[in-house]
């Protein structure tokens, strides 16, 4: 089974990418790991990691690197919000 | 009969008196209103294009209005937020709240803004002479929905 990854706003431009479906490792992963994991792709990739303050959200709810992520999650990542 | 606490994530433009006088036909004492627009004129800003999170957006501004909730004994809640290209001086956002006195009003309709603003899946994006540039968030916005933090008082 898989997560599904959106990217948001500024980070999804620099991906060039607005979602994705990655398959999990037997082990799970936590959503820091995937964070490290994406970024290890290099390139603009390293944005993951590089970018200020970045935030997630896992099945539409904000979340810190240690929650453990399990098939079927919605995961986002985004730049800090700016509306209102 | 439509719930007197809703959010509403759109497109279109929304009449504000309207919706005022929608949420005042509750049996309220007071209704505090904020309604956020695109500033005109110095800062060369074309237009503005938001961005947001669909699936997230109703979910997190609902969390919000309940959480104010939970802080003041509140009557009715609307919360509009556009979404889409907006031009100098459009409308983005309405937040107002009806209660049985203007205190509780107040602070609820500030809390909702203050935490709308940190807490809801939204980016903005300015269109200038110069090209377009996705706006930064600033501390300053952290900072105003930080003083709600339980404990610390009504956000002196």
């Amino acid at each position: 089974m898989d997560i599904h990854i959106l990217y948001f706003a500024a980070l999804r431009e620099t991906l060039g990418a607005a979602e994705e479906r990655l398959a999990l490792p037997a082990e799970g992963l936590s959503l820091g790991q995937l964070r490290q994991h994406l970024a290890a792709r290099g390139g603009d990739w390293q944005a993951l990691t590089a970018m200020r303050n970045l935030k997630a959200a896992v099945n539409q709810a904000m979340a810190g690197p240690d929650v453990q992520l399990k098939a079927g999650d919605e995961v986002a990542f985004f730049p800090p919000v700016t509306g209102g | 009969m439509e719930s007197p606490f809703r959010v509403t994530v759109q497109e279109p433009d929304f009449d504000t008196g309207a919706e005022l006088d929608a949420l005042g036909r509750v049996d309220c004492g007071a209704v505090a209103s904020f309604v956020g627009r695109v500033r005109k004129g110095s800062d060369d800003v074309r237009a503005m294009t938001l961005e947001h999170y669909p699936a997230m957006t109703e979910k997190a501004l609902n969390q919000i209005m309940d959480e104010a909730r939970e802080r003041w004994p509140l009557l009715a809640v609307r919360v509009i937020h556009r979404v889409g290209r907006l031009l100098p001086g459009e409308q983005i956002v309405l937040v107002a709240v009806a209660a049985l006195h203007r205190s509780e009003a107040f602070a609820a309709c500030e809390f909702i803004m203050d935490w709308l603003k940190t807490k809801a899946p939204f980016w903005k994006k300015e269109e200038t002479p110069a090209g377009s540039h996705w706006v930064d968030a600033r501390e300053s916005d952290d900072a105003a929905a930080a003083r709600w933090r339980l404990g610390d008082g009504q956000g002196g």
